[in-house]
């Protein structure tokens, strides 16, 4: 877990609040599709080696975010910095490779069976098969997925296996940084509850930092260390669930904690 | 098969260089054709026959380009359709036209193959039908022609103006007209003077006492090179020179088309009778063909020669190219529109092009069926590359694959079903319109077809038919095969 990190000068004043370890700083990030704008001048810091749940609504620019850290968006201006630096734009597959990634419906390639889609990446890379076998056996384990569906298609798994075959996945290479689009929320409320337990574990056992993107603030408020409210490409809190949830900020973020009290 | 191929060219390589004669797609001129040849062949000259050629166009292309050298030809259509100068009609004039195109009409054989109108005789004579004018008078008579004629300059629209016939006329496949007629079903329809078919119906042929239609009088095209390159077998043919008047040609035809002959049988008992005029020692019939499954094999091999050919560049070349185009899409759709277009230009159309480039014979019809199969290749394989879901498509950058390892892994796998179906539907294609090649003397199961058609023998048409729809079918089933390995390969 070597990442490079920095205390951000006093001068930086883009980077918002008190974070002084930031996993990822976005500084006045502009990113338009045609003549949609998403953002116009963002500014964030994220926390390092915790989990960070950006809640918003659909449209509110929350997957834009995630996929201005892995480079599969560029910012039309500003800077995104991941582990302390600007994204290096000729070695973007080693840089992405450090981030996991997983997504709402799991993502799983259908033509491959569990173990493949787990292992696809490390096997391109080269992993010798004794430590590809290890790792995969013991992420199995953390998210008691008994290895007798390892030779299973996508096809053959129920939602959540599926799900959790793809946090397996988004873990097979020890990631510094884990990118969650909404991975819990196609699934029944009594899967995502198993789901949670599986990944406060791997929170207790990796050393990652975690981007989790969501719509649902109850799900942020269980999971996050920290919190972004987004509306419109806007930051309308940030802070500790803790804070956000005692002391909204506005009105939109009360009535988002009122919805789901 | 490049090897099959090539050795199948070999063959020709003779000390003696043979005449090439080659023939139009219908029963007289295959027979005229085989006449020239037998007569060659009986007096030494080797000959190689490519006879069956997809029309005049296709003929007269071919003797341009040095592809042949000689087949029989009709004065009328020289002027009409190739020339495009109706007033000239007779060969010493056409001559002096085609001498700067390196080409000549030897003398005519004898015989004038126009448009005739033809109805039934006892309608003819209770009427009292003799000339073509008589059927102004008749306006309940059911007029129905061939597709051709109606649109011909030479045909139904001049004739109704010089005869003033105002009746409504309808159109009918030729083949179908005179069973039309001999049942009742119609009245009066066109045909060719010396058609077999006039004497196998009791028809009788209207006169034409205005010389609307132009003569057409058959007489060999050769090119002139040739005729400088071989002065002998050229003078052997000129000694065909008036023997072949209408009777004659008539019965000739009618041996073929009502008595069930071979061309091959009916020139050579032509030649015997005619064996003194023509200086020949009465011979046998030249050596029986193969047999009927040597002959049913050879035809399948080549179909296979032709097919396999073009469809394996099709494949490599049509999946290199979707490889290279599918996340372009304005690229993509321009090439599947120019992909299409290839496939709407008519396949005797696109082979008369190819003549100045690839000749006749295999290479143009291997070209031709390369573009055919090109369509249902390129479109498959951009759409399923293309249309690949974005998740996983964003998923698999996201996790660090790179583009070659995107396609790899992911992009490839999930379209192979599509591909495939691609290629079984470009085999299928390629399969049914190789049957095309036989209109350049390219062979395969296409031969017995073409010479069946021009036959309407049924059985002929069936021994390349069946073949190559059970060629299709085994197509099928390899591919699928093809498919079930390459699809575990990516597992």
């Amino acid at each position: 877990m070597a990442s490079n990190t920095r205390k951000l000068g006093k001068t930086d004043m883009s980077a918002s609040n008190e974070i002084t370890d930031a996993c990822v700083v976005f500084e006045h990030v502009g990113k338009r599709y045609g003549e949609l704008v998403v953002f116009d001048d963002l500014c964030l810091a994220l926390p390092k080696q915790q989990t960070t749940a950006i809640v918003g609504a659909s449209g509110s620019g929350k997957t834009t975010i995630l996929q201005l850290v892995n480079a599969l968006e560029r910012p039309d201006h500003g800077s995104v910095k991941v582990f302390g630096e600007l994204i290096p734009q000729h070695r973007l597959q080693e840089f992405r490779q450090r981030m996991g990634y997983a997504v709402q419906g799991a993502g799983l390639f259908p033509h491959l069976s569990a173990r493949d889609n787990i292992t696809l990446v490390a096997r391109l890379q080269g992993w010798p098969e004794q430590r590809i076998q290890q790792r995969f056996e013991a992420l199995m384990q953390a998210m008691e997925l008994p290895l007798s569906l390892a030779e299973r298609p996508p096809r053959e798994l129920s939602g959540g296996q599926q799900q959790r075959v793809g946090l397996c996945r988004s873990l097979m290479l020890e990631p510094d940084m884990l990118l969650l689009d909404e991975p819990f929320s196609a699934v029944d409320p009594v899967t995502r509850l198993g789901l949670y337990e599986r990944f406060e574990e791997v929170q207790r056992t990796q050393a990652v930092s975690t981007l989790l993107v969501t719509h649902d603030i109850r799900e942020a408020r269980r999971l996050a260390d920290f919190l972004v409210v987004l509306r419109q490409g806007q930051i309308e809190q940030s802070g500790t669930p803790h804070t956000v949830f005692s002391h909204p900020a506005s009105a939109y973020v009360e009535r988002l904690i009122e919805s789901v009290a | 098969m490049v090897v099959l191929t090539w050795s199948c060219n070999m063959v020709q390589a003779n000390d003696a260089k043979p005449v090439r004669v080659a023939s139009k797609n219908f029963a007289e001129n295959y027979l005229l054709a085989e006449v020239i040849a037998q007569l060659l062949e009986r007096k030494g000259v080797p000959v190689e026959r490519a006879f069956g050629l997809g029309g005049t166009l296709i003929c007269y292309q071919a003797l341009l380009n040095d592809e042949i050298d000689l087949y029989v030809e009709y004065t009328g259509t020289l002027s009409q359709a190739i020339l495009q100068t109706p007033e000239v009609t007779e060969r010493a004039a056409l001559n002096a036209l085609i001498v700067e195109r390196g080409l000549q009409l030897l003398p005519e054989l004898g015989f004038n193959n126009t448009y005739a109108i033809a109805v039934r005789k006892e309608q003819a004579d209770s009427l009292g039908l003799v000339n073509i004018g008589d059927l102004a008078a008749h306006p309940q008579l059911k007029l129905v022609f061939s597709h051709e004629f109606l649109q011909r300059g030479d045909g139904w629209p001049g004739l109704s103006q010089r005869y003033g016939l105002a009746q409504p006329v309808q159109g009918i496949e030729h083949a179908l007209a005179y069973q039309a007629i001999a049942d009742g079903a119609i009245d009066v329809t066109d045909a060719y003077s010396t058609d077999g078919e006039l004497s196998r119906y009791p028809l009788q042929v209207l006169v034409d006492d205005r010389n609307y239609f132009p003569a057409y009088m058959a007489a060999p095209l050769v090119r002139t090179a040739w005729v400088q390159q071989a002065p002998a077998a050229a003078d052997l043919i000129r000694r065909l020179a008036g023997m072949i008047d209408e009777p004659t040609m008539l019965r000739l035809n009618a041996e073929v088309a009502v008595n069930n002959k071979s061309y091959a049988q009916v020139a050579s008992e032509f030649l015997n009778a005619n064996s003194a005029k023509l200086t020949l020692d009465p011979a046998a019939n030249r050596a029986a063909s193969a047999g009927f499954w040597a002959e049913t094999l050879g035809h399948v091999l080549r179909h296979l020669q032709l097919t396999g050919l073009a469809l394996g560049a099709a494949i490599i070349i049509g999946l290199a190219l979707s490889l290279a185009i599918f996340s372009k899409p304005r690229l993509a759709d321009a090439v599947v529109y120019c992909c299409g277009l290839l496939q709407t230009v008519p396949s005797l159309a696109l082979l008369a092009l190819m003549i100045p480039v690839f000749g006749i014979g295999f290479t143009p019809a291997v070209v031709a069926l390369f573009l055919y199969s090109l369509l249902p290749i390129v479109r498959n394989a951009v759409t399923a590359l293309a249309t690949v879901d974005p998740t996983l498509v964003r998923v698999s950058q996201a996790l660090g694959l790179s583009r070659w390892q995107q396609l790899r892994h992911l992009r490839l796998p999930l379209s192979l079903p599509m591909i495939f179906a691609g290629i079984r539907t470009a085999a299928v294609i390629s399969i049914g319109t190789a049957t095309l090649a036989a209109f350049i003397g390219a062979g395969g199961l296409g031969e017995p077809i073409v010479v069946g058609l021009s036959l309407n023998d049924t059985n002929m048409i069936l021994r390349g038919a069946i073949p190559a729809a059970m060629l299709a079918i085994l197509a099928e089933f390899f591919f699928a095969g093809v498919q079930r390995r390459v699809s575990r390969g990516y597992q």
